[in-house]
């Protein structure tokens, strides 16, 4: 037993060094990476999800909106590219708030680790599964014939930027995990925020198709924002416009919900 | 004397309820200190002040000489924390949350898997190292919160209600660990709903009840409090039942209880005892079991809150979720 104890490690430190916060950080991101190992069900979720939309749009939607399935790929991948980033965002809350219904929260706050790791640790982990999820739509997207239009540069391009905006709208779900009582709350906000949001965009059926007082709203839709930058960026058309409102938006929304969240977070602990 | 643990009238609200009321404790370097007390009685709230996750709104704490506010992050190289809530994570391995905080302690990749080897043999959960958390029972979940709360070496270890729910055999585990850490020199804090669990490990009892330390000592001066003890006298027959109730009644001068074929009647002068035995012995009647027990902690807390500790009523959120 003397081994358990005995001998504390070193006469306390004031502070921690930045170094140390960010060393915490990837700690913490690694752990919830390493959770994939043990729960493979979220590696399906993950990746079967996004990939089963792609299947299932392009070939039974395809042919009746766009008139084949390889231009309907071109118009929606974009799209459900960023659908299936804000479902996505939806992780962050729901693993923090399991953290902190089940105590595992309290626990690292009890630890001598930067105060802002444990939060940072679990979006940086999200974000790796992000670019995990664009990476494969891209990929099988390929393999379906989706036909990228500006070269490499377009694709970093259009990664960098949905990887920009889903970290701002991750404080959305970081907020809603720590309002709600329970994890899959979440789930449920998640279900009935973006749902009605991203299908009352432009990613599945061109504006001018839809009735008019709904295309007032699919214009100014963030989600068609988004979309519409990623088109100009994997495909062709304009770029300069749609990437500048995205970046705004993004802005607005961490402007406004980051305090919020971690306002939030500071009253539940 | 050395305190590893001070607090002077700390209070905390969460909105219309109060959840400490002004408690104050000093806890000696190397003991264990009990804190006593029902559901929603203060305990957790108090716990959690100590152990820096929550601010008092009045009052002041230190741990190891340092304040839990402004010494916060020099606090927390000190303690452990294993709770109702302080919880390990359930989707990695038993292994893994060792290694978790090891690494976030500043371990190297080895030194914490090391360490966490050890620990899990230490607490016999060895076999189990490479499965996840949630398929363990209760008793090696608490075994596995517990190592995880020791991977830092604390001076100050708080256990918060260590074994609520656990049977038995993994309660007398628990127990057996705790007073190896103990012998370690390092300090306890304890909180508990169960007063065999106070007297069995705790030096020093604080009853808390209401946010408020009501009472205050060794087990065995919280029991002479009361002033009583019990003296148990069970007939060899139980025809002389009732005899035996008409003399423990007459030399008591109290009024004696019958249960399970014994007779129990409180005595507060030591003369009693001898003059009960003289008295059997004239009346020729043989004993099965003659006693005399000091006061059970049960009893104590009865006398002092005047409700026994487990019918509480079970607000067990209500120290947890701020109104």
């Amino acid at each position: 037993m003397t081994a358990a104890t005995l001998t504390p490690a070193l006469t306390p430190t004031r502070r921690l060094s930045p170094a140390a916060g960010l060393r915490h950080t990837f700690t913490l991101a690694w752990r919830s990476l390493v959770q994939i190992k043990h729960n493979p069900m979220e590696l399906l979720d993950l990746s079967i999800q996004p990939v089963m939309f792609v299947l299932l749009f392009t070939y039974v939607f395809g042919t009746a909106i766009a008139g084949s399935s390889g231009e309907y790929l071109t118009f929606m991948l974009p799209g459900i590219m960023v659908q299936n980033a804000l479902f996505a965002t939806m992780t962050t809350g729901f693993g923090l708030n399991n953290d902190l219904t089940k105590g595992v929260f309290d626990r690292l706050r009890a630890l001598p680790i930067a105060r802002w790791a444990p939060l940072a640790g679990r979006i940086l982990a999200d974000t790796v599964k992000q670019a995990w999820s664009i990476a494969l739509l891209l990929g099988v997207g390929s393999i379906l014939g989706f036909r990228v239009g500006n070269g490499l540069l377009g694709v970093v391009g259009a990664f960098a930027l949905l990887l920009a905006f889903t970290l701002a709208a991750s404080w959305i779900s970081v907020l809603v995990g720590v309002l709600v009582s329970e994890p899959d709350k979440v789930q449920i906000f998640g279900f009935m925020v973006i749902f009605p949001l991203t299908f009352t965009s432009n990613i599945f059926v061109p504006t001018d198709r839809m009735p008019g007082w709904l295309q007032n709203w699919v214009e100014v839709n963030p989600v068609t924002v988004v979309a519409d930058a990623l088109r100009g960026l994997l495909v062709g058309g304009p770029v300069a416009g749609p990437v500048l409102q995205t970046l705004l938006w993004g802005a607005g929304i961490a402007v406004i919900f980051a305090p919020l969240a971690v306002r939030g977070l500071k009253r539940r602990v | 004397m050395n305190h590893a643990i001070r607090a002077e009238g700390l209070v905390r609200r969460f909105g219309a309820t109060t959840a400490l009321a002004g408690v104050d404790l000093a806890v000696p370097t190397g003991t264990v200190f009990g804190l006593l007390g029902p559901n929603g009685a203060g305990k957790t709230t108090a716990v959690r002040v100590l152990a820096t996750l929550l601010r008092a709104d009045e009052g002041h704490a230190t741990v190891g000489g340092f304040d839990v506010v402004r010494d916060a992050h020099r606090v927390r190289q000190l303690i452990g924390l294993t709770g109702q809530y302080a919880s390990v994570d359930e989707t990695l391995t038993g292994a893994e949350n060792l290694l978790l905080i090891g690494r976030l302690l500043g371990l190297s990749r080895a030194d914490a898997k090391r360490r966490a080897r050890q620990l899990l043999a230490d607490f016999q959960l060895s076999d189990a190292a490479d499965r996840a958390a949630k398929t363990f029972s209760g008793g090696m979940r608490r075994r596995l919160d517990l190592a995880a709360s020791l991977v830092g070496r604390p001076q100050v270890l708080f256990l918060d209600e260590p074994t609520t729910g656990l049977d038995p055999r993994s309660r007398n585990d628990l127990w057996d660990i705790v007073r190896a850490l103990v012998s370690d020199g390092v300090t306890v804090l304890l909180t508990t709903q169960y007063l065999e669990e106070a007297d069995q490990l705790a030096g020093e009892i604080a009853v808390v009840d209401h946010g408020r330390v009501i009472a205050q000592g060794t087990p065995e001066e919280l029991k002479a409090k009361t002033g009583g003890q019990t003296l148990t006298v069970r007939p060899a027959d139980l025809v002389d039942l009732g005899t035996v109730t008409a003399i423990a009644a007459e030399v008591s001068g109290a009024t004696p209880e019958v249960a399970q074929n014994a007779v129990t009647v409180a005595v507060n002068d030591p003369g009693v005892l001898p003059a009960v035995v003289s008295r059997l012995d004239a009346a020729e009647i043989a004993v099965a079991e003659l006693a005399l027990r000091g006061a059970s902690l049960d009893e104590v807390f009865l006398s002092l809150t005047g409700h026994r500790a487990e019918d509480a009523p079970a607000d067990t959120d209500l120290e947890r979720t701020p109104a």
